[in-house]
This record gives C-alpha cells, sequence and structure tokens, in this order.
C-alpha cells in the first residue's frame, strides 16, 4: 500500500468520506441503538441503568395496538399501491421507447412535488364540503356530505397517492427486463395465458414486486403528516409514536425502541429481496 | 389482447395522480376565501404570501438550505464516487453499505438517530443542524448518480494523464471532474430538490432560530384550509418542474 505522503489527494478524500459516514450515519445508529436499552431521563434525555422496558413497552396493548393498526394500513397500502402498479408497469413496459420516457418523467413530476402540498390538495378534495362531496350532491347521486376526512381510508388513500411511484419504478424496470422468448417458449410448451403468468411471469417479477414493497411499505409507517393531515388521530402510525416519544413526551428509550422495530422490518425484506434476486439469477442463467 | 385497455388504464391512473394538483393550482387563482367554492380569478393568495414577513423569511432559509446542502453533498458525494471507483481501501464494502442504508432507512429513523446525536453532542438546533442532516440524505444519491457516470468511462485516459506524470490530484482536476461534470450537475439538482422537499428529517432537527418552508407549511395545513398554501404548492410546483427538467436536459444531453 502506497505511503500517506505520496498520496496527499487520496488520503484526504478517504477521511472526509469515512469521517462524514462515520460521524453522522455510524454514530447516531448506534446512539438509538444504545438509547433504547437504556433508562428515560428528563434531564439527559437517558442515563443508565440498562434495560429492556422500552421494548417490553411496545408490547402494552395500547401500543400495540397502534403498532398493529399502523402496520395494517402500511400493508393496506402497499397492496393497493401494488394491483395499481403492476398492472400499470405491465401496461407502460408495452409501449414504444419514447412514449416510455416521456410517461416515466410524468410519473416522476408529482413524486418532486412537495408532499405536504400534495396531501393538502387531497385534503381539499376529500374534506366535507370539499370536490367530491360537492360533485356528487351536485349531480343528487347523495344527500349528505360522505365522511372521508379523518377515516383510515384517507390515510391510506394519502399513503397511496404518495408513494404509488416508490411502487411503480421497480415494477417497470422487471417489467421492461422481461424476455419475450421466454413468454414465447411457455406458450410453444403448451402453457395457456394464465399459467405462464403463473409459472413465468410473476416468479421472474418477484424481485421487481418486493423491492417496491420494501420502497411503499417503511414509509407507510414513518410519513407521519400524513395522518396528521388526513386521518385525524385514530389512525396513527408508527412514525406519530416515534415523533410523540422524541419531540413530545422526551421518552428517548420508546421511541429509540420503536425505531429499531421498523429497521428490523427494514432488514428482513431486504434480506427476502436478495434472496429473490439469487434464486432468478441461478435459474435464468 | 385489445390496445386500447391498457391504454385506458395508464390514462385513468395519471388523471388520479394530476387531479389533485390541478385542483390545487387552479384554486390557487380563486377569488372567494373558502377553499371549496369558486369565486373568481385572483391572484390575492400570491400576493397574501408575499406579504406575509415570515413565510418570506422562511423561502428563503429553504432556498439557502438547498443551495448550500445541493454543494456540500454534491462535493463529498462526487469525492465519494471517485474514491470508491479508483481506490482499493480497506472497509470499501462497509462504505457502500452505509450509504445504501441511508438510502434504503425510512427517513424517519434517520431523523431520530441525527436528533439525538445532535443533542447529545451539543451542536444547535438551526441552520448547522439542518445542513448536515439534508447533507447526509442526499449524499448516497449523488454517489449513485456519479457513480453511473464512472462505470461507463474508458479507463485509459486516467491511466495516460498518469503516464504523462499528472499527480492524483491534477489528473482528478484535469480528466475526472470534465467527464463527470453532467453527473454533478445532475446530482446537484436532486440534492437540492430533496432538500428543498424534505419534510420528516427537518421536523427533527430544526430549531425556531431558523425555520424553513415545509415546516411552515406543515403548520399551516395541519389547522385547515389555506388558499395561500395552493399559491405555494403552485409555485413550488413550477419550481420542481423547472428543476427537474433542467435535470432531465443535461443528462440526456450529454449521453449524446
Amino acid at each position: 500500500m502506497p505511503s500517506i505522503t505520496r498520496q496527499p489527494f487520496r488520503t484526504a478524500v478517504l477521511v472526509l468520506v469515512w469521517g462524514w459516514l462515520l460521524f453522522l450515519v455510524l454514530a447516531p445508529n448506534l446512539l438509538v441503538v444504545g438509547a433504547s436499552v437504556m433508562t428515560r431521563d428528563p434531564g439527559t434525555f437517558i442515563s443508565l441503568p440498562l434495560n429492556l422496558d422500552a421494548y417490553r413497552q411496545l408490547f402494552d396493548p395500547l401500543y400495540l395496538e397502534v403498532f398493529l393498526h399502523s402496520l395494517y394500513m402500511a400493508a393496506m397500502t402497499t397492496l393497493v399501491c401494488l394491483l395499481i402498479g403492476y398492472p400499470f408497469a405491465w401496461a407502460l413496459s408495452k409501449l414504444g421507447k419514447q412514449r416510455q420516457l416521456l410517461l416515466i418523467f410524468l410519473l416522476i413530476v408529482p413524486f418532486w412535488t412537495n408532499s405536504l402540498v400534495r396531501t393538502y390538495a387531497l385534503k381539499m378534495l376529500l374534506a366535507t364540503n370539499g370536490l367530491i362531496n360537492s360533485s356528487l350532491m351536485g349531480l343528487g347521486w347523495i344527500d349528505e356530505p360522505l365522511q372521508m376526512l379523518y377515516t383510515e381510508g384517507a390515510v391510506i388513500i394519502g399513503l397511496v397517492y404518495l408513494l404509488l411511484p416508490f411502487m411503480i419504478l421497480p415494477l417497470y424496470s422487471v417489467f421492461d427486463d422481461l424476455r419475450q422468448e421466454l413468454l414465447l417458449a411457455s406458450h410453444d410448451l403448451g402453457a395457456g395465458r394464465f399459467a405462464t403468468f403463473i409459472h413465468v411471469i410473476v416468479p421472474l417479477t418477484l424481485p421487481g414486486v418486493l423491492a417496491g414493497v420494501m420502497l411503499v411499505l417503511l414509509p407507510a409507517m414513518g410519513l407521519f403528516f400524513v395522518p396528521d393531515i388526513l386521518g385525524g388521530s385514530r389512525n396513527l402510525l408508527v412514525g406519530n409514536v416515534i415523533k410523540n416519544q422524541f419531540l413530545d413526551a422526551r421518552n428517548w428509550p420508546f421511541g429509540a425502541a420503536a425505531s429499531i422495530v421498523l429497521t428490523i422490518t427494514m432488514a428482513i425484506l431486504m434480506l427476502a429481496h436478495r434472496l429473490s434476486k439469487q434464486r432468478i439469477g441461478e435459474e435464468g442463467a | 389482447m385489445t390496445r386500447w385497455l391498457p391504454r385506458a388504464y395508464l390514462v385513468l391512473v395519471y388523471l388520479l395522480l394530476y387531479i389533485p394538483i390541478g385542483v390545487l393550482v387552479v384554486f390557487s387563482f380563486n377569488d372567494s376565501r373558502s377553499g371549496y367554492t369558486w369565486g373568481g380569478l385572483s391572484l390575492r393568495w400570491y400576493q397574501s404570501l408575499f406579504n406575509n414577513n415570515a413565510m418570506v423569511e422562511a423561502m428563503w432559509n429553504s432556498l439557502w438550505l438547498a443551495l448550500s446542502a445541493a454543494t456540500v453533498s454534491t462535493v463529498i458525494g462526487a469525492l465519494t464516487a471517485l474514491a470508491l471507483h479508483r481506490y482499493r481501501f480497506r472497509g470499501k464494502k462497509v462504505l457502500n453499505g452505509m450509504l445504501f442504508v441511508v438510502m434504503m432507512s425510512p427517513e424517519i429513523v434517520l431523523a431520530i438517530s441525527l436528533l439525538a446525536l445532535f443533542l447529545l453532542v451539543g451542536i444547535q438546533l438551526g441552520y448547522v443542524s439542518l445542513l448536515l442532516a439534508h447533507v447526509t440524505f442526499c449524499l448516497p444519491f449523488v454517489v449513485i448518480t456519479v457513480m453511473a457516470r464512472l462505470s461507463g468511462f474508458d479507463e485509459s485516459l486516467p491511466e495516460a494523464a498518469r503516464d504523462l506524470g499528472a499527480s492524483d490530484f491534477t489528473m482528478t482536476r484535469t480528466v475526472l471532474i470534465p467527464v463527470i461534470m453532467p453527473a454533478l450537475l445532475a446530482g446537484w439538482l436532486l440534492g437540492f430538490t430533496l432538500s428543498l422537499d424534505d419534510v420528516v428529517v427537518s421536523t427533527f432537527v430544526s430549531g425556531p432560530s431558523y425555520e424553513i418552508l415545509p415546516l411552515r407549511i406543515y403548520s399551516m395545513v395541519r389547522v385547515g384550509l389555506k388558499p395561500e398554501v395552493n399559491a405555494l404548492g403552485t409555485l413550488l410546483l413550477v419550481f420542481s418542474l423547472v428543476m427537474l427538467m433542467l435535470s432531465q436536459w443535461i443528462l440526456t444531453r450529454s449521453k449524446r
């Protein structure tokens, strides 16, 4: 290995990069892990002794209910995104290349628009005297305004609206790579359209599905501003709990433990994604 | 299969994506005070936006933060990409892994970990903490953009420069930087937009001394409907659109 003096530039770059990542990525994450096993302290936020109280608190029926409800809403969001996104990505991949690029661009545009503003736009539509209700009443289809805002459905709609592109993009990428010969081969071997779908298309697009699930499911548990704007106080996400624990209740150990649960979920999903990709790599080679 | 069905489906999804945004834009020109009924064309909400001093200050703060976060993350991100591409060093996989973790981990996890760090180390919550946080979450995106550009690059050029006696630094400056320039610009624009739109991380690491736009919007939309938000949202939409088109244009032009 060359000596430090011979390559001052290389050394400077590596020190800067490592320094940044160690101080602002590794240290903070270790801190959260540490905080989760410490004791809550009103003065210094956390103090000794070490204990697992925070993790025990996660199973407190009150919080367990919030977590399960959040998981349910996130799962529904992911499912809706998948149901909308899968055929969407498929249809998109069948178009001409130039048109595909334009449509992908159109898909990304809203994603670059401030997500708060977009959530607010949904609020305008869903409110009791909002545009959907007034249109439906104007058409005479309903007599009384529907209660859409501050419901579980509103939170799921909001999350789907914000996260749909994250499901579509990885799906589009696997459909784009899907080799037509495989579909033809399946057809030649006598498989019907349904059998081809189940035995060829689904397994080959599975990594895209899992990548999409990963990119949707986790944010769908963390985007605390969506229930704040659309959901009212009964439809909280894990993100709301973490935010309250850190910013209002000042219970760091509990907030940290909740965020570690999120991280572990992420790790499991990433592992599943990697395994599914490996399987396809072996079979498709 | 029928051809029109998939196309009709695509159109439907795009309509659903764009209707809320369209309504937002249209109602930003609405003269009526209520957010639901149409009262004629007017620019009054844009006026009241710019007459609101706290709002204008938050705009400038956000703009300055986004400019500086994008610049710092582009510099560090580009250097990281160069190091990953060219140098062999111990812990390269760990470095890659850390960048991946930043990109994949839920924003809220990043947010609380940084808050914990800042409070325990004693960094005051304000511009500095926001800058450090924003650079951190923009970094992986810059690294990926630059790496993509470097991976398709002819290795003989830097070697030739070295053979001709250029030092590592000179070679980077005269050969590599011009090659990755489009990626640097695209990465910068990406960082700028990410920083400008961030809500989750900023909620945690900002202090009362430095109010930024997304947090101001957040406090406005929580309580009810505010027509100013429509005007502000429209401005932000136009702004992001211009930035996005610019970065696409730079990337496609450089490929030819």
